[in-house]
């Protein structure tokens, strides 16, 4: 990955994508009986290393899942979730980064008037942004999106693209998506994953225009997945 | 011959409000009853009063103390152990053999006439460890009655968390004891308190073990220590009905009555503060 791009994976269902992610922040720990294999390393460490401080790790490496899934409490204490975790109490604080993250997720006028309202009240494509902002606040350096906008609808997911061009300035983006499209449209270098194998990688413009493996070509035109 | 499906609705209906009400009817009925019966001489007197004459006169105010002192107890030690243990079944292990024995050794508890538990309170409690019949030892015994049902009902609660909330804990930086505090106990604490109020209502309505371990001594005092033997309001009444003197009987009915009220009071105020709190995450 480079830094302050927008990297996304596409590729048919089961191929391995989500589970790439997961590797990244260690969800994966939470599978019984996984065994991982090879090497992954972030920010020059590696990330199964034991005695890794994982809550650490996923802060530096946010998650949006692919089912928007605020926390049943309020949009407010959704964001200061995370913050809370460590031990960051000052409300001046607080205040500052819910304003900022509802910002830069382009939510911020639709709610800035019942922040204290309960966060699983809002609609689908709200709710995303909201998790996009929760993300957010705990400053991470790698944003891992797990087909955030599966559920949403085109502007909803336009708001959601916006937001990550914004994001792009300041950190680095890992999108998984299952919309060929939307990769082709907002991300700077594309993997193709296949049965938990990746295919293929490179510039987005390339690898759509001229894809170097077949099967890459196939799954871009439609012809399977 | 079909019955046709709209005759079939309707009639299903009908037997399904029969029973309902039968139900409810009874309840109602139930209590109703030892209300009407028990009221009348529910007084301040009888309240605020120590009893007199075996409790054939008087009122009954160490009795309730003894209680409260007793179903406190009792909830203050089963309340962490059982709850503890949910966490630990749930949150803190997977599936093997050990969470099994747990399991069916809480269900297996569950299924214990409560005067083996006077017993074993009886004999271990009392004469093994010394503590007499006393508060404290009628305490651990109710504690013991109440684990399998706390520990069953907080699993059930905690297995009902969506597995989601805790993938965002952990997603978002949390720690499994943060994620436990913070996401899922929260979630959980209805069912939670719905079974510690269980627990606390079978605890204040049970004799046979308390009989056996708190002792059926009536105080003539509100006891100071938890080496006092007391006598609890389940207890009271039933030595008052069995007696069958002239006096016994009204403070018997009126005894029952405020066992009754004590345990709805005990349900709507639990229910009232849970509700408080979790309106701070919501």
């Amino acid at each position: 990955m480079n830094p302050n791009e927008i990297l996304s994976i596409i590729g048919p269902a089961g191929s391995g994508k989500t589970t790439f992610l997961r590797c990244i922040n260690r969800l994966s720990d939470l599978v019984p009986e996984t065994r991982v294999v090879g090497n992954l390393s972030f920010e020059g460490r590696d990330v199964f290393a034991p005695g890794t401080d994982v809550a650490a790790l996923r802060r530096r490496a946010g998650m949006v899942f692919a089912v928007p899934n605020p926390l049943p409490r309020s949009i407010y204490e959704n964001i200061a979730f995370g913050p809370r975790l460590t031990g960051l109490r000052s409300r001046d604080v607080l205040d500052e980064i819910v304003e900022r993250t509802l910002r830069a997720s382009v939510l911020w006028d639709e709610v800035k008037d019942r922040l204290h309202t309960s966060g699983t009240k809002l609609s689908g494509g709200q709710q995303q942004r909201l998790c996009l902002a929760r993300t957010l606040a705990l400053g991470p350096q790698v944003l891992l999106l797990d087909e955030p906008c599966s559920g949403l609808d085109p502007i909803s997911t336009a708001k959601i693209e916006e937001a990550l061009q914004d994001l792009k300035k300041t950190l680095t983006v890992v999108l998984v998506t299952n919309n060929v499209k939307q990769a082709a449209r907002s991300s700077d270098r594309t993997a193709f994953f296949l049965m938990g194998e990746m295919v293929e990688i490179g510039v987005t413009g390339e690898l759509f225009t001229h894809p170097r493996d077949k099967r890459t070509n196939d799954y871009i035109s439609g012809r399977f997945g | 011959m079909r019955v046709p499906p709209k005759v079939v609705h309707v009639s299903m209906l009908g037997v399904l409000w029969t029973v309902t009400l039968a139900a409810v009817f009874t309840l109602v009925g139930i209590v109703g009853w030892v209300l009407w019966h028990g009221l009348p001489d529910v007084t301040p007197q009888f309240l605020f009063s120590m009893p007199a004459e075996s409790g054939a006169e008087g009122g009954i105010l160490s009795v309730i103390a003894g209680t409260l002192f007793i179903i406190v107890g009792a909830v203050l030690v089963a309340t962490p152990l059982g709850v503890g243990t949910a966490i630990y079944l749930v949150e803190y292990t997977r599936e093997n053999w050990v969470t099994r024995v747990i399991r069916y050794g809480a269900d297996c508890l569950a299924g214990i006439p409560s005067i083996i538990f006077g017993l074993f309170g009886y004999v271990f409690f009392v004469i093994t460890l010394g503590l007499r019949w006393s508060i404290l030892s009628g305490a651990l015994t109710l504690a013991l009655m109440s684990l399998p049902t706390i520990i069953r009902t907080a699993e059930v609660a905690l297995r009902a968390v969506p597995q989601g909330y805790r993938e965002v804990s952990y997603a978002l930086g949390a720690t499994r004891w943060q994620m436990v505090l913070r996401v899922v106990l929260p979630g959980a604490l209805p069912g939670i308190v719905t079974g510690i109020v269980l627990a606390l209502g079978r605890s204040m309505s049970e004799t046979a073990a308390v009989i056996f371990t708190a002792g059926t001594v009536l105080p003539d005092r509100i006891p100071t220590s938890t080496g006092d033997s007391v006598r609890t309001l389940a207890v009271h009444f039933y030595l008052l009905a069995t007696e069958g003197t002239a006096g016994s009987q009204p403070k018997a009915f009126a005894t029952a009555a405020i066992l009754v009220l004590a345990i709805l009071v005990i349900n709507v105020s639990a229910y009232t503060a849970m509700h408080r709190f979790l309106a701070r995450y919501r």
